[in-house]
C-alpha cells in the first residue's frame, strides 16, 4: 500500500511568463484515492493533465510505476482519464464507447465483448449496451466514461472534476459509488476537485494546491483538524481567526497573547505549520459552544449574538467577542430542549485551549 | 395597428419570394412551349427542345467537362479546407490570423481580377489552357468557402473527444479517422456540395482559362448568339434547376440524418 505509483519531483509548468505549477514534489501511493484540491486556476488540472500526458512539464520529473514518463505520449501511459465533459463519443453506442480502448489494443473480439459487458455491469448500466450515447442522462454518461476507462485496467485512473456537471443528489450518489468502485477495482484514483466536501468524503489523502504550489498533503482528518496554514484552514471548512502574538517559546510549549482570549500557553503540536511567523489563532465553529443555563466549560467568554442563521438541525450564530470587531461563528446542533437565541442576546461562549491552532 | 403591420409584412414576403423565384419558374414554362420565340402568349406543349439537347454533341462534351471539373474541384477544395480548418481551429502558430485572412481573401476578390491574373501567370509559365487550368482556378475560389464551412464544423468539436481517444490508447491518425472525421462529416458533405455547385456554374474564370474545351456555362454563353437556340437553353436550364434542387434536398437529408445520429440540436445549418 505504501509503494508510490506516481512520483513527481520538482515539477514546474510555465505558460509564457505565467507559472502554473511550481516545484511540485508529490508521491501518490498504489491503490489510494488521492485528491488534488484547490480553487479554480490553482494548477490542479494542469497537474492532472501532466500526469495523463496532455501537458509537458517545463522542468522536473514524473515517474509512473517506477518508469520515467519523459517523452512518453498520452496513448502509451498506464493511465486513463475521465474528462470533465465526459467526452463520450456521440456517434457511438454505449458498448462501442466502452470497447474503444480495447479495439485500439487489437484484442480478440470475444475478449473485447466479455470485458465490455463486465465493465458495463460494473458501473450499473446493464441493458444500455446499444443505447445511443446522446440519449443518456448526465449520470449515465459519467458511468460510461468510467466504464470506458476502467475496462482498460489502468494503473491509475485520473478524474477531472467528474461530478461538477451533476445535480446535488446525483453528485452525492456518485460520490459513494466512485468510492465503492475504487475499493472494488483497487486501482489508484487521482481526483481533481474544487469542492472540499467532495475531497473530504472520498479521499484517502488530499493535496491542497494554491497558486501552483502544494500547500499541504494529508488525510482528510489531518487536513481538517491540523491545517498547516491559515489559508488551508479557511479553504477546508469554516474557521474563525483571532489575532495572536507570540510572547516566547520554552521547550515544548509556546506562550501567545490572543485577542479576546488573553495570554495562553499552548503545546507546540498545536502549531501544525511551525511556530515561526504565526499571527493567528484558528478555531473551528463547532469547537465553540453557546453554553445553556447551568452548563459550564473549561473556559468561558461573554459575547453578544449579532446574527442567527437557523438551518433546522443546526443553528449558526455570529457572535461578537469583546475587543474584536469581526464576529466569530459558532455552530450548534439543535438538540432536545436547547433554546435558540436571538440577535442581541448575550451568550456565554465555551471554548477549550486544546481546540486552538496557531497558524501563519 | 398590429394587424396592419402583419398585413404589410405578409405582402412584403410574398413579393420578395415572387421576385426571387418568378424568373426561375419561367424556365420550365418556356422549355415546354411549342415555339422558337421565347415570349408570351404560349403556343402549346412540346418536349422537342429536350430532344434537341439530346442530339447536341457539343453540349454533351461541355456537360462532361463541367462535371469533371466540378467533381475534381469539390474534392480538392474540401481536402484543402479540412487541412486549413483543422490547423486553424486546433493549433496555434505564428501569424495564424493573417495567414487565414489571406487564404480567405479570394472569396471577396472580383473573379474577373482572379481570372485575368491567372491567365497571365499560366501563359507566362508556358502552360496550355485546358480543363486542368480551369480546375486550378476553381480550387482557388472554392477553397475559402470550404474553409468557412469546415472551420465551424471543427470548431464545434469538443477538444476532449480527441484527447479521450488518445488517452484510450489510439494513435493521432486513427483518432482523426475514427472520431473527428465521422463528427465533421456533415460539414464535409456541405463543403463538397458547395464547391461542386460553385464550380459548376462559374463562368468568368472558366471563360478566361478554358482553351478549346468549353464548360457548360461557357457553352451556354456561346449559344446565346443564336436566337433559335434559346428554347433549348431554357430546357437545359430546367434540367439544371431540377438538379440543383435535388442536390440541396439530398444534402439536407444527409445533414439531418447525421445530426439525429449524434443527437445534436438542429440549428438550421449552412444550406
Amino acid at each position: 500500500m505504501t509503494k508510490p505509483i506516481i512520483q513527481l519531483s520538482g515539477v514546474d509548468k510555465f505558460y509564457g511568463d505565467f507559472q502554473a505549477l511550481s516545484q511540485i514534489d508529490l508521491d501518490i501511493r498504489t491503490g489510494e484515492f488521492f485528491s488534488l484540491l484547490g480553487p479554480s486556476g490553482c494548477g490542479k488540472t494542469t497537474l492532472l493533465r501532466s500526469i495523463a500526458g496532455f501537458e509537458t512539464p517545463s522542468a522536473g520529473s514524473l515517474h509512473i510505476d517506477g518508469k520515467s514518463m519523459d517523452g512518453v505520449p498520452a496513448n502509451k501511459r498506464p493511465t486513463n482519464m475521465v474528462f470533465q465533459s465526459y467526452a463520450i463519443f456521440p456517434h457511438m453506442s454505449v458498448a462501442e464507447n466502452v470497447a474503444y480502448g480495447l479495439k485500439a489494443r487489437r484484442l480478440p473480439k470475444a475478449e473485447i465483448q466479455e470485458r465490455v459487458s463486465e465493465a458495463i455491469f460494473m458501473v450499473g448500466l446493464q441493458g444500455f449496451d446499444n443505447r445511443a450515447s446522446h440519449a443518456l442522462s448526465g449520470g449515465q454518461r459519467q458511468r460510461v466514461a468510467l466504464a470506458r476507462a476502467l475496462v482498460l485496467k489502468p494503473r491509475v485512473l485520473l478524474l477531472d472534476e467528474p461530478l461538477s456537471a451533476l445535480d446535488k443528489k446525483m453528485r452525492e450518489q456518485m460520490q459513494s459509488e466512485l468510492r465503492r468502485l475504487q475499493r472494488a477495482v483497487g486501482i489508484t484514483f487521482v481526483l481533481v476537485t474544487h469542492d472540499q466536501e467532495e475531497a473530504l468524503t472520498m479521499s484517502d489523502r488530499i493535496a491542497v494546491i494554491f497558486d501552483g504550489k502544494i500547500a499541504q498533503v494529508a488525510t482528510p482528518q489531518m487536513l481538517y483538524g491540523m491545517p498547516s496554514s491559515r489559508r488551508v484552514g479557511n479553504f477546508i471548512g469554516m474557521m474563525n481567526f483571532l489575532e495572536a502574538k507570540i510572547l516566547g517559546t520554552s521547550g515544548e510549549t509556546v506562550e501567545v497573547d490572543v485577542q479576546s482570549l488573553g495570554t495562553l500557553t499552548l503545546p507546540l503540536s498545536q502549531a501544525p505549520g511551525g511556530v515561526e511567523g504565526c499571527q493567528s489563532i484558528g478555531i473551528r465553529p463547532e469547537m465553540l459552544t453557546i453554553l445553556a443555563e447551568g452548563q459550564t466549560a473549561e473556559r468561558e467568554i461573554e459575547a453578544v449574538v449579532s446574527e442567527v442563521f437557523y438551518y433546522g438541525d443546526m443553528t449558526y450564530y455570529d457572535v461578537t467577542l469583546p475587543q474584536k470587531d469581526a464576529p466569530v461563528t459558532v455552530t450548534m446542533r439543535n438538540t432536545a430542549g436547547r433554546k435558540v437565541l436571538a440577535a442581541g442576546d448575550t451568550a456565554r461562549v465555551g471554548w477549550s485551549p486544546v481546540s486552538l491552532l496557531l497558524l501563519q | 395597428m398590429m394587424r396592419g403591420k402583419g398585413y404589410f409584412f405578409k405582402w412584403y414576403v410574398a413579393l420578395f419570394l415572387v421576385f426571387l423565384y418568378a424568373p426561375a419558374i419561367l424556365l420550365p414554362v418556356f422549355a415546354f412551349n411549342d415555339s422558337s420565340i421565347v415570349s408570351f402568349p404560349l403556343k402549346g406543349f412540346t418536349t422537342k427542345w429536350f430532344e434537341v439537347l439530346q442530339s447536341t454533341e457539343a453540349l454533351h462534351v461541355a456537360v462532361r467537362n463541367s462535371l469533371m471539373i466540378a467533381v475534381t474541384t469539390a474534392i480538392f477544395s474540401t481536402i484543402f479546407g479540412v487541412l486549413a480548418a483543422r490547423a486553424s481551429t486546433r493549433f496555434a502558430f505564428p501569424a495564424r490570423r493573417s495567414i487565414m485572412g489571406f487564404i480567405m481573401l479570394p472569396m471577396v476578390l472580383p473573379e474577373i481580377i482572379i481570372g485575368v491574373s491567372l491567365l497571365v501567370v499560366i501563359i507566362q509559365l508556358g502552360f496550355e489552357l485546358s480543363l486542368f487550368t480551369i480546375i486550378l482556378g476553381h480550387i482557388l475560389i472554392c477553397t475559402p468557402f470550404c474553409i468557412a464551412i469546415l472551420s465551424s464544423a471543427f470548431m464545434n468539436l469538443d477538444r476532449s473527444l480527441e484527447e479521450a481517444s488518445i488517452d484510450l490508447g489510439q494513435t493521432r491518425w486513427n483518432t482523426f479517422w475514427m472520431v473527428l472525421f465521422p463528427l465533421v462529416m456533415p460539414g464535409i458533405v456541405a463543403s463538397l456540395l458547395i464547391a461542386f455547385t460553385i464550380s459548376l456554374d462559374e463562368f468568368i474564370i472558366a471563360f478566361f482559362l478554358s482553351g478549346t474545351e468549353p464548360t457548360l456555362p461557357v457553352y451556354i454563353w456561346g449559344q446565346l448568339r443564336f436566337p433559335q437556340k434559346l428554347p433549348s437553353l431554357m430546357a437545359l436550364g430546367t434540367l439544371l434547376l431540377v438538379l440543383s434542387i435535388s442536390l440541396l434536398v439530398l444534402a439536407d437529408y444527409f445533414r439531418r440524418r447525421s445530426l439525429k445520429k449524434t443527437g445534436i440540436e438542429n440549428s438550421g445549418g449552412f444550406l
